[in-house]
């Protein structure tokens, strides 16, 4: 949902070739998680019929799409409709973690175990991170911090768990 | 890179190991068999919730607390059965300590300050002050030599501690919380700031801390819970 309202953004600060969009994409939004060309025309064909985007002439050139694609005000509205609205709040009342544990207490196998080796995994993790974030730029350290911020959470989670292992196994094994 | 050179390090041996600690403090049993290993170069975490035992468990392996039974061995020395005098001396010349707050003289500047452990070590006055004035400017510090560290900001006042725990070239550097008092931003840069200069200057650190984030500085964490080092450590020694 969030990548044709990316695009629209990225058009609507300058109109762009399909290649420019893909570029600032992969710069800006998605380090690490480059968007493929196919997935930037689609959207951009979907976005032009439904009327948030204007296609201009072809340029010439070669190259699979020389368009400049220009955002409409119907564009214009829906960015600013996203960049108000706040996301979902996901509580991420069923992970994985809580099934692991709550079945290992069932089986009356090793729960404190498991979330020993978790809490080491996630510390390895939250190192790989911090390097990331020591050794590269300002946008590197937003975005490992908000994996840093959300793998300290969990691990919040593991401790307070761990505290109420005992309670929570009477609760399951009952 | 860095954990091949720690795996060669680890060829050598410990540096720094604590067997079986026993420490209470009147009623309170604070540490009941703790046992931990430090390797050479290392940054090691001691993680743990509040009340657990893992600052008790830094002071003895530093040498300031003795504990009630067990051993502490530092370069293959038995330290907790050296006397007072040795142990200070010990303290002073290998050791390096930065805590949460409250190790600076507030009324001596910050180049007192970071020159006081090398004049405690009877070095000659002038090159104390030269070593502080080095380690001001390595720390972009110079214009707050001067300055009364009773009137720096918590994230200066660190920076100066860190000067002062490492002015001496300790081979080891022992940090309880040391971040505690600073706002998370100015935590990471005192953090940063520590983990560079240690790896620098080859110290071998042990940091005590309830932070995830700063823990994640570290090379290897072990965990305290009541009184006893129940990760991963404790299993390395048992599989010995």
């Amino acid at each position: 949902m969030s990548v044709p309202l990316s695009l629209l953004g990225l058009i609507e600060r300058e109109p762009s070739h399909g290649y420019e969009l893909k570029r600032d994409y992969d710069r800006y939004i998605g380090p690490g998680r480059s968007l493929p060309f196919g997935q930037v025309y689609a959207t951009l064909a979907r976005l032009a019929r439904d009327g948030k985007v204007a296609a201009g002439e072809a340029e010439p050139g070669s190259g699979p799409d020389r368009k400049r694609y220009a955002i409409t005000e119907a564009g214009k509205r829906d960015v600013a409709a996203w960049l108000a609205q706040p996301i979902e709040p996901e509580p991420h009342l069923q992970t994985v973690l809580f099934s692991k544990v709550v079945i290992a207490l069932m089986l009356g196998r090793s729960a404190q175990g498991y979330l020993e080796i978790q809490r080491a995994a996630h510390l390895q993790r939250m190192r790989e991170l911090t390097e990331v974030k020591r050794t590269g730029n300002a946008m590197d350290a937003l975005l490992a911090d908000h994996g840093l911020f959300h793998l300290e959470a969990d691990l919040r989670w593991i401790d307070l768990t761990e505290a109420r292992l005992h309670a929570l196994k009477e609760m399951v094994q009952a | 890179m860095r954990s091949a050179a720690l795996a060669s390090r680890r060829e050598l041996g410990s540096l720094i190991e604590g067997r079986e600690i026993v420490k209470s403090f009147g009623e309170t049993l604070a540490l009941r068999g703790a046992s931990v290993c430090v390797e050479p170069g290392e940054i090691l975490a001691i993680m743990g919730p509040s009340g657990s035992g893992k600052s008790t468990l830094l002071h003895c392996l530093a040498g300031i607390f003795t504990p009630d039974s067990g051993q502490v061995w530092f370069e293959g020395q038995q330290i907790d059965q050296l006397g007072e005098d040795k142990r200070t001396r010990l303290r002073r010349t290998e050791f390096g300590f930065i805590f949460q707050f409250g190790q600076l003289v507030p009324e001596l500047t910050s180049a007192d300050n970071i020159a006081l452990p090398l004049l405690l070590n009877r070095s000659p006055r002038k090159d104390a002050y030269r070593k502080a004035a080095s380690w001001l400017e390595r720390l972009d510090m110079r214009d707050l030599g001067q300055r009364r560290t009773g009137e720096l900001s918590g994230g200066q006042a660190q920076r100066v501690a860190l000067a002062r725990a490492l002015v001496t070239h300790p081979r080891v550097l022992f940090a309880d919380e040391p971040t505690g008092s600073l706002d998370s931003l100015m935590g990471e840069r005192v953090m940063e700031l520590l983990v560079a200069l240690a790896r620098e200057e080859g110290t071998t650190v042990v940091i005590v801390t309830h932070d995830a984030r700063i823990a994640a500085y570290s090379d290897r964490e072990v965990l305290v819970r009541d009184g006893r080092v129940t990760s991963p450590a404790t299993r390395e020694i048992r599989g010995q």
